[in-house]
């Protein structure tokens, strides 16, 4: 296939000739074995030898920082500072035992309370639990990403022009292929939803439809330069049930999509998403609402049950948390997809972030940018782990299933379970938190007889 | 003193804190740390870090502050006595506390502002007249010059006995 011009110039001919080999090697290396599913394992090799290459970075800058006698920054995960785990109770009376001999039980006010408050109070203004989970993780070793460098100024003449390269390779030779990757594998999906979409309705055009969704994840999964591994796939959701995952970007429905067959949830968008959507909800039966349905709870939860109750469909894909979390911590579960009443698969998904970090920070970026930095990182990393299934137990509630299922996830994904709401990326917390607060301080000194109102 | 990596991370600390990045934060800036929104002595302790009459507290500002709560180390004791007295000390860490009851900085604790910060301590769960009560009683046990309030000293004598040193400090974990 040559492109043939009307000037004859060198240039633009070797220009020719070298898109037309790009283009053969994208479709017999990443697009034929994305339809079938194979893989040649450029990928793995590819990793293997950027780890050595980061390892090697990381020496060079302790050893810059060594040589001119400066500590080197190194992030700490675990929190900066000792914090014991007591309660406001076990606290308030140690206080107090240290400070008089009086009885110690008999609930009473003493001056000296209020040094619990007050060093609580300090310690989570150093370091607190909530709001280091909505920016990017830091990382212990560097990768080569101008990024995530925190130690700059120890960089040798060697380890910049390495940078350089990476820039280099990066943004003229990765970039451009992952975008045409991208653009392959979007179009496939909208061209080819809608032409199984004028199928009559029946096993060969859900065997097509399936095999479309598949197709064009899987390309979209080398746009990104995804390496993903899967175990358990023996608990991977049948028809009928929900899964559910912990949140980091919009990657991971792309991530999760591309191992199984899946009907969405979300919200109707405009734009490039909205005609997505809409082609792919010919193909197959996606649950996509409109901006004024989201926010009636009760509709929401009647189409979802509708679904799972018709178990020739498809099983439901849900982020309970709600927003994106920086794969730190899996945050506070939405009760609604777990009072269905349906089985529900949990899946954990922990991405590595040496490779490039895939947390969203939508307060800091917006999805073009998000989407640019994704395709100049290396690769994006990750671990799936699909875990048994659960149902909600007749003793427990929703939000307790939902806390069950949260805490099962952390535990497999190595991730930090907490009970805060990932709203409060955006809005303020609660005022019923600090009203158990002074509950349960009150009871300290008045006890649980006297009268309560306030008069 | 504190060490460089501690002032590093501080540093980190407050920047990621600075929505604003100008170098200062506001208290705005405190209130979105939900632990701290959840404290009922939240916004008193917000305040220490404002001097009289700012809105901003620079970096320098936020260090001073959290200086008060850097653990006594032993060494530290013997040291001259003929500086200034460090942050840390446990006279400093008191006085500490005592700005927090002290809500005119008149250096005195009246009836009244005891009254204010155990409201805010109780919320709702206790009326009027309890509260008031356990007012009077603290401050018939703690006033000596018989003024009605508790001025710093008398705040110092109860609490002679109470590990402040322990109690008021934050050990760093590296």
């Amino acid at each position: 296939m040559f492109l043939l011009l009307p000037f004859d110039s060198l240039v633009v001919n070797l220009l020719g000739i070298s898109i037309t080999v790009l283009f053969t090697l994208l479709l017999v290396f990443i697009i034929v074995p994305a339809i079938f599913g194979v893989s040649f394992g450029i990928r793995k090799v590819y990793m293997k030898t950027l780890l050595k290459i980061f390892q090697w970075a990381t020496l060079r800058i302790e050893r810059g920082a060594k040589e001119k006698n400066h500590p080197l920054y190194k992030p700490y995960v675990n929190g900066i500072i000792a914090k014991e785990p007591t309660s406001l109770e076990e606290e308030i009376k140690e206080i107090r035992r240290s400070g008089s001999g009086k009885a110690l039980d008999a609930p009473e006010f003493e001056l000296s309370d209020i040094f619990y408050f007050c060093r609580k109070g300090i310690e989570t203004i150093m370091d607190d639990e909530v709001t280091k989970r909505f920016s990017a993780e830091e990382l212990e070793s560097w990768n080569l990403l101008s990024r995530t460098n925190y130690n700059f100024q120890y960089i040798s003449l060697r380890l910049t022009v390495l940078w350089g390269l990476g820039v280099l390779i990066r943004y003229c030779f990765l970039l451009p292929l992952r975008i045409a990757l991208a653009f392959t594998g979007i179009s496939l999906l909208v061209t080819g939803t809608t032409v199984v979409g004028y199928l009559p309705n029946g096993r060969c055009k859900e065997f097509l439809s399936k095999h479309v969704h598949l197709m064009c994840y899987r390309i979209c999964v080398r746009a990104l330069t995804a390496i993903i591994t899967y175990h358990d796939r023996e608990n991977r959701p049948r028809n009928g049930g929900i899964c559910v995952a912990n949140h980091t970007s919009p990657i991971d429905v792309i991530i999760l999509a591309s191992d199984g067959y899946y009907a969405m949830v979300g919200q109707i968008h405009g734009g490039l998403m909205g005609v997505i959507q809409r082609a792919m909800v010919k193909a197959c039966p996606h649950v996509w609402f409109e901006r004024s349905e989201v926010k009636d709870r009760h509709l929401v939860a009647k189409r979802l049950t509708e679904h799972v109750q018709d178990k020739s469909k498809l099983p439901i894909l849900i982020f309970p948390e709600g927003t994106c979390i920086n794969n730190t911590s899996v945050m506070m579960f939405k009760k609604g997809s777990f009072e269905i009443g349906a089985t529900v698969y949990p899946v954990a998904i922990k991405y590595d972030p040496q490779f490039g970090d895939a947390f969203w920070n939508s307060s800091k970026y917006g999805m073009v940018t998000y989407l640019l930095r994704m395709m100049t990182s290396w690769a994006i990393v990750c671990s799936v782990w699909y875990l048994p299934p659960m149902t909600r137990q007749p003793e427990e509630d929703a939000v307790q299933f939902a806390n069950r299922v949260k805490s099962a996830i952390a535990r497999q994904g190595g991730l930090v379970d907490l009970l805060w709401d990932g709203g409060l990326k955006r809005e303020k917390v609660k005022d019923a938190f600090k009203e158990e607060q002074q509950k349960l301080y009150s009871k300290m000194i008045v006890g649980n007889h006297e009268d309560r109102s306030r008069s | 003193s504190v060490s460089h990596s501690q002032i590093t991370r501080l540093y980190s600390r407050f920047t990621s804190l600075d929505k604003g990045e100008n170098g200062t934060l506001s208290r705005e800036d405190f209130q979105r740390i939900p632990e701290l929104a959840i404290n009922p002595l939240g916004d008193r302790i917000i305040n220490a870090f404002f001097p009289e009459g700012e809105d901003q507290v620079n970096f320098r500002g936020f260090m001073r502050t959290l200086a008060h709560f850097r653990p006594i180390e032993d060494n530290e004791k013997s040291k001259d006595q003929n500086g200034p007295e460090p942050l840390n000390s446990r006279s400093n860490k008191l006085h500490f506390a005592f700005r927090l009851y002290d809500l005119d900085k008149d250096e005195k604790i009246s009836r009244d502002e005891l009254l204010q910060v155990l409201r805010m301590m109780v919320g709702v769960n206790i009326s009027d007249e309890q509260l008031g009560s356990i007012a009077d009683r603290t401050i018939q046990e703690a006033d000596q010059d018989g003024d009605s309030a508790i001025s710093f000293a008398e705040f110092v004598k109860v609490l002679e006995k109470v590990d402040v040193e322990q109690k008021m400090s934050i050990r760093f974990l590296h």
